[in-house]
């Protein structure tokens, strides 16, 4: 009989050092400043590339195994999906808007960071950081495209997501989530590594997938749950990276310390501004809720960003200062920002509403401090004037935060009932900012925010109407110029979602598919 | 501080008034009544009289909330960069001494939102 | 204290995980919520493969846990027998 022997096979560690660094070489005939010329000048000092090490201990030969493993599962989903017209199944039609807000908002991120990642990677002489950025690279690609092939099959019934890349480099608060990432990857490969590698990735990417994912699953949304969940699954190795990273800079040089200080503070705020997206999706747009974006944010910014900074603390870094601001905001950032959104329901590529009146007391229960006080009066306001056929549609276009882009629509901390505003006077011009936190990061890099491309600015400016459109003839009507610019259909893909096709088309098809016609 | 960067770096504000046709921007926000989540930016000709704003663009932009009627504008106070101010509705904006890019908020004593909830 | 967790896709696969998990972590505390599972414990949490083969009746490669990992928060460090996550402050 035959006996079959196990060959016996290298351990995980050995393996991972002669997958990785076994794989490099030291050049000869080139001097390394030259390979890797972006590697000194933001001032971070390593002086030894092979102390950093995956702790995963992933090498590429596993990432295509588990990577071909994870995308199979996907497909085969996403395939019954639409087989079985899952699109039916979403609780209602109102958590559409969710979706659409994913493909114009996220999507092209995950491109970009594809992108960014890419090219990080290639300036670091170390190749465990090497192989690491070049695994999330190829994720990243695979979250675009699998996000794409998961929300074409709402895009078959559904507005607004036609021209989801198109409207992410126009529509304006999209420029929003864009500008975040064109500041990223517009910085040094170091910048790069602690802005989204560990701000975006370690400390905030939970609050962006697992409350959407998770509100996914609990709205019937058996697409987005997968995408969701199968990007996430790398997830959790882009956190580790993006901690390993911090560690390792931190260790090799102290005077590394105070740089990545700086960054980290800057970009905890950045992607804590780009979140206020996610607070009003959780709060307001999943008909069914699963947690509160304060909820959300105690258990995943307090007290787990409270461990990740306790740990790090032995290299002498600190939480950042916005955590304070933050805190005080938590009451308030979701209804500013649902607010803002049914304000400026004209022009946006997903539909707005008012809760109902059970939708309310979930606010009060869960925001007991703000929400009776500060928002109810205004919502019911809303709601009772829409009842009369005088919905608001605010169409005098808003003053926007140089750094972050997004209206000045917050309130000053520990003072809901005042708008926050800050300024700076730089080269005889001024500068308005949402916060002490904006105009602190615009003070520290002028020459980099000067250059924003606010998008209410460039309508007035002229630059965001189609090719050959004459502003100056009588009875101009800016709005529909700037629609068709978006390339977004006036009464189709914007507006109120009471009067949206998407609702109505949402019963007829549900109706059908309950019974017979 | 300044931008780390392997090279000179250093490029033109995307917002001189040069490239308003014109007009500079202003930026004017009601106290008080967040109902307009943000305060509105204008492109105006320098040479506008002030009172044509009173008169003429606030009420299109701020019409909608049931506190504009009842506006007393003898009694707004005016802020400039958070300073208190005192435009001339005859002068221009110019003369007034608004400059591209300022911001200016008016107050409406008596007047706090929708049910005194600052909406 | 510190806490660590780990998250996982509610499953068939992730079954005997979970099970396992609480098997070697005393502290460990299930969460359940829609489609997912996250598994709180005090400043340690080991994934140890002997005892999923045990529950599984077949080899285990830690690595297969990748496909159905959701997050996780702690220092890593993983080998063939076992992950850990920990805090070290």
């Amino acid at each position: 009989m035959d006996m079959q022997v196990a060959k016996k096979k290298l351990g995980l560690k050995e393996r991972y050092a002669v997958m990785t660094r076994g794989l490099d070489w030291t050049p000869s005939y080139q001097k390394m400043e030259d390979i890797y010329p972006y590697i000194a000048y933001e001032g971070i000092k390593i002086h030894d590339w092979d102390k950093w090490e995956d702790p995963f201990r992933l090498t590429m030969d596993a990432y295509w195994k588990y990577q071909a493993e994870k995308e199979r599962k996907l497909y085969a989903i996403i395939d019954a999906f639409a087989q079985n017209n899952g699109h039916l199944n979403v609780t209602d039609a109102r958590y559409l808007n969710t979706v659409k807000l994913f493909i114009s908002g996220i999507s092209p991120l995950e491109y970009v960071a594809h992108r960014g990642f890419a090219h990080a990677g290639r300036q670091f002489p170390g190749p465990g950081p090497r192989v690491a950025c070049l695994m999330q690279s190829l994720d990243e690609i695979r979250h675009a495209q699998t996000q794409v092939h998961a929300i074409s099959n709402y895009n078959k019934y559904y507005n607004g997501m036609h021209d989801f890349h198109h409207a992410h480099d126009r529509v304006w608060f999209l420029s929003v989530p864009k500008s975040f990432f064109d500041d990223a990857i517009t910085a040094g490969p170091f910048e790069f590594m602690v802005s989204i590698g560990f701000s975006f990735e370690y400390v905030l990417t939970n609050l962006l997938f697992v409350p959407f994912v998770s509100g996914a699953a609990y709205n019937g949304d058996m697409g987005t749950m997968t995408f969701g969940f199968s990007a996430q699954s790398d997830e959790a190795r882009h956190m580790t990276l993006g901690l390993e990273v911090i560690k390792f800079i931190l260790q090799q040089d102290p005077a590394n310390v105070p740089i990545v200080q700086r960054w980290i503070d800057k970009w905890t705020w950045r992607g804590y501004r780009v979140l206020t997206l996610v607070a009003m999706m959780m709060d307001y747009m999943l008909p069914k809720r699963t947690m509160s974006w304060k909820e959300a944010w105690e258990v995943y910014f307090e007290e787990n960003g409270g461990a990740l900074f306790k740990d790090l603390a032995r290299y002498g870094i600190k939480m950042p200062d916005c955590a304070a601001q933050i805190a005080l905001e938590k009451d308030h950032l979701s209804h500013q920002a649902w607010s803002t959104f049914y304000n400026y329901a004209a022009a946006a590529n997903f539909h707005t509403w008012m809760p109902d009146e059970d939708e309310m007391a979930w606010l009060s229960s869960k925001y007991p401090e703000s929400y009776d006080k500060y928002y109810r009066p205004r919502m019911e306001y809303w709601r009772e004037e829409a009842a009369k056929g005088n919905r608001f549609y605010n169409k005098t276009l808003p003053m926007l935060c140089q750094t972050c882009q997004i209206p000045m629509i917050f309130t000053e901390p520990g003072d809901p009932t005042k708008l926050c505003y800050r300024e700076v006077d730089y080269k005889g011009d001024k500068y308005h900012f949402c916060s002490d936190h904006c105009k602190k990061i615009f003070e520290d890099e002028p020459e980099k925010y000067v250059q924003a491309w606010l998008p209410v600015h460039q309508i007035y400016q002229g630059n965001c109407f189609p090719e050959g459109t004459d502003p100056t003839v009588e009875g101009f009507d800016p709005l529909a110029a700037v629609l068709k610019y978006y390339n977004l259909e006036f009464g189709r893909d914007n507006l109120d979602f009471e009067v949206s096709e998407d609702r109505k088309n949402f019963a007829e098809w549900r109706g059908q598919a309950t019974k017979n016609v | 501080m300044a931008v780390a960067a392997v090279k000179q770096y250093e490029f033109a504000s995307a917002d001189t008034v040069d490239k308003f046709h014109g007009a500079q921007l202003l930026y004017i926000g009601w106290e008080d009544h967040l109902m307009f989540c943000a305060p509105f930016a204008f492109p105006f000709p320098p040479s506008m009289p002030f009172g044509d704003i009173v008169a003429g663009v606030l009420p299109g932009a701020f019409g909608y909330h049931p506190d504009f009627a009842k506006i007393d504008w003898s009694k707004a106070e005016w802020l400039k960069s958070g300073k208190p101010w005192q435009p001339d509705a005859a002068k221009s904006l110019a003369d007034n001494g608004l400059k591209h890019k300022d911001v200016i908020r008016f107050r409406t004593p008596g007047l706090t939102g929708i049910k005194g909830s600052f909406s | 204290m510190s806490t660590v967790f780990i998250a996982l896709q509610t499953n068939e696969d992730t079954r005997p995980i979970v099970e396992a998990i609480v098997q070697d972590n005393p502290s460990a505390v299930v969460n359940e919520q829609p489609a997912m599972v996250k598994i709180d414990a005090n400043d340690k949490l080991v994934v140890r493969r002997e005892t999923i083969e045990e529950l599984i009746g077949r080899p285990y490669d830690l690595q297969e846990l990748q496909i159905n990992l959701i997050t996780m928060s702690g220092n890593l460090d993983q080998t063939d027998d076992e992950m850990v996550l920990y805090w070290n402050a």
